[in-house]
């Protein structure tokens, strides 16, 4: 049987986005091959609700292994156990940090192909092809499969979530055995917040700034700019300058951050590494300021400024602030 | 203390990657260089040494690529590793990721490190993912995308960011972690480091010195295939000023964003 096991994040009561984009992708494709899609959930006490509500989004069972949250490869195990049980032809993943690493574990456990950052899937004579975006994404190559389970490993927000109405899906207990090497790893703290909890998801206009910043204080110019803009604007930052401490996490755009689609997304000094791309493609505008003409980010923006935002953003926000006044 | 780190040759940065398509591979002519990730993960290495914790005896490079890729290792050298290894050999060309990774395990088994670093990502293949392939064959523990690593005896309590912000994770040795980019400010070789690194034992080896089975790598045997390349759709593309007057260059963008009325 064709079947397709799709993994599940969850975190705090609720499933991931980008999981139930999975479980939607992987029922589509399942109906196609003429199987079903099965969703895995690993953790401690998972809700059984919880786990019944993927049945809205297609899948036709759900399975729920018992096991320490938040780590790769105890789910290695689970998804392997699960499929030496037989009937599964792919693994199928949503977009995330665990999926990437679970996915990866998973290949060299079973031997198995496995494709990363997918964008598109489509079934052809009862296999499974995939789309993968190379090369800072100036190539597509496609990728099938000739192990007996092929892995999928979505680029984020690839995958549409589509509720069915379908309702809660017969969850069962998948009992599985952690190996050594997975007891191994423990997690200390997990989901920690760093920096102030500002708040973007409703702004309209977001000035976000990446490393071209040069230091924390740079931001100031992203805050000018923002509050000339004025209420309806915030200021949002790269992982780059996150992980250098200059800008709070809840600020954060991209692949481990948030999805964003303001009005006008303007980039300061960001280059357009995918992983940012991601969390903020569908902005209606975007206007970059970047001295270097071959970065990425001129690729996909909708105006493009080759030059120094140290330069261009004190202008900028004088030009802005003048027109709003006048 | 003993820690493998795994280095890469890829396209300088300024060459246009792009595929042959008479081969559907990458076409890996042109200029090439040490994957800037992976000298973060040297870096790493050096201040585990010199953090004095744990005693370190040595730092081993290790790299799978075609002959050229012994100027990755030169440079990894140069940046502080003790020696390396060159896993060379025509059945390996064109492996996939998981058997990229099946490959590298087999070569680092027969080293038997405490640590084995590695970069976030390889400038061409970005897949992010080696580092978990590889933990999986030695049967380590192992993280990715790490950013703060402390060395607790025979431990690393490990910081990274994932989907809800900032995980923190014991990790018993030995074990498998691929470091970001955030983690280190990786230092300049010195001129001596340079010119010395060529006489800093290099260790060839083939897919039998290290117990590969050859019927498990190379673009024939590996498990995913492609089929294909293609051009992604074309998009329009966006307009572009270059900024030479900035009172013009604002004067623009300010009727670019009137316009669409966004201000
Ligand atoms: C698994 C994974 C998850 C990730 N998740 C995220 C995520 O959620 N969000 C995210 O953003 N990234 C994420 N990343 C990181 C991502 O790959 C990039 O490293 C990051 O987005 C780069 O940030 P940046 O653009 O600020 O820095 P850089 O890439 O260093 O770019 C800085 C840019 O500033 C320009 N610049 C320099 N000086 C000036 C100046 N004076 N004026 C104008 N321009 C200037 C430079 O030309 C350069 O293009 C992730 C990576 C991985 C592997
Ligand atoms: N052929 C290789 N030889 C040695 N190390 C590699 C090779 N390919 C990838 N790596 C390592 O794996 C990391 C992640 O690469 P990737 O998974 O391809 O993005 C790189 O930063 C390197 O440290």
């Amino acid at each position: 049987m064709a079947n397709i096991l799709v993994y599940a994040l969850h975190y705090n009561g609720a499933i991931n986005k980008n999981s139930l984009g999975a479980v939607s992708e992987g029922a589509r494709l399942a109906a196609e091959l003429g199987g079903e899609a099965h969703a895995i959930l690993l953790g401690e006490n998972v809700p059984e609700a919880l786990a019944a509500s993927l049945g809205d989004y297609g899948a036709a069972k759900v399975l729920v292994a018992e096991g320490p949250e938040g780590l790769a490869q105890p789910l290695v195990d689970a998804m392997a156990a699960a499929i030496s049980g037989g009937g599964y032809k792919y693994a199928l993943f949503g977009g995330g940090l665990l999926g990437f690493e679970i996915g990866a574990g998973l290949a060299a456990r079973l031997g198995a192909g496995v494709a990363m950052e997918v964008t598109s899937v489509r079934a052809e004579g009862g296999e499974l092809i995939a789309e993968r975006p190379i090369l800072g994404d100036s190539a597509i190559s496609e990728i099938s499969y000739r192990s007996e389970v092929g892995i999928v490993i979505g680029r984020l927000n690839a995958f549409e979530a589509k509720a069915t109405g379908a309702g809660p899906a017969p969850v069962e207990k998948l009992s599985f055995e952690l190996s050594a090497h997975a007891s191994k790893a423990k997690m200390v703290t997990r989901g920690e917040q760093r920096g102030a909890d500002v708040d973007i998801e409703g702004a309209e206009i977001l000035v976000a700034g990446g490393r071209g910043l040069g230091k924390a204080e740079g931001f100031e110019l992203c805050h000018e700019l923002a509050s000339a803009f004025g209420n309806n604007a915030a200021v949002a930052a790269t992982r780059a300058v996150v992980d250098a401490g200059w800008y709070p996490y809840a600020a954060q755009i991209g692949q481990t951050g948030k999805t964003v689609a303001p009005k006008l997304y303007l980039a300061a000094g960001i280059s357009g590494a995918i992983q940012h791309q991601v969390g903020m493609q569908s902005s209606e505008n975007i206007v970059a300021i970047n001295t270097d003409s071959n970065a990425p980010i001129f690729e996909f923006c909708d105006l493009g400024i080759v030059g120094d935002l140290n330069k261009i953003m004190p202008k900028l926000t004088e030009a802005v602030k003048a027109k709003r006044a006048g | 203390m003993k820690i493998c780190v795994l280095v890469k040759e890829v396209p300088d940065a300024a060459v246009e990657k792009r595929i042959d398509p008479s081969t559907g591979r990458m076409d890996r002519s042109g200029e090439k260089n040490l994957n800037p990730y992976d000298t973060h993960a040297i870096e790493a290495a050096m201040q585990i040494r010199e953090g004095g914790v744990v005693s370190v005896e040595e730092i081993v490079a290790v790299t799978m690529g075609p002959e050229s890729a012994v100027r990755a290792l030169h440079k990894a050298v140069s940046l502080g590793a003790d020696r390396s290894v060159h896993l060379s050999d025509q059945a390996l060309a064109g492996s996939d990721v998981a058997a990229t990774g099946y490959a590298l395990a087999k070569a680092i088994d027969r080293e038997s490190p405490d640590l084995v670093l590695l970069g976030q990502q390889s400038d061409d293949g970005e897949c992010y993912t080696i580092g978990a392939v590889v933990a999986e064959h030695l049967g380590m523990p192992s993280l990715t995308q790490v950013i703060k690593m402390d060395v607790e005896s025979d431990a690393l309590r490990c910081e990274r960011q994932a989907e809800y912000g900032y995980d923190t994770v014991q990790i018993q040795l030995p074990a498998v972690i691929s470091v970001g980019d955030a983690i280190n400010e990786p230092r300049y070789p010195s001129l001596k480091a340079i010119m010395g690194a060529k006489k800093k034992p290099l260790d060839t080896v083939a897919s039998g010195d290290v117990g590969i089975d050859t019927s498990k790598v190379g673009g024939d045997n590996s498990a995913a295939q492609w089929i294909a390349a293609k051009a992604p759709p074309a998009k329009a593309a966006g307009e572009i000023i270059e900024d030479e007057d900035t009172a013009e260059t604002v004067e623009k963008i300010v009727a670019w964003l009137d316009e669409r009325k966004l201000i």
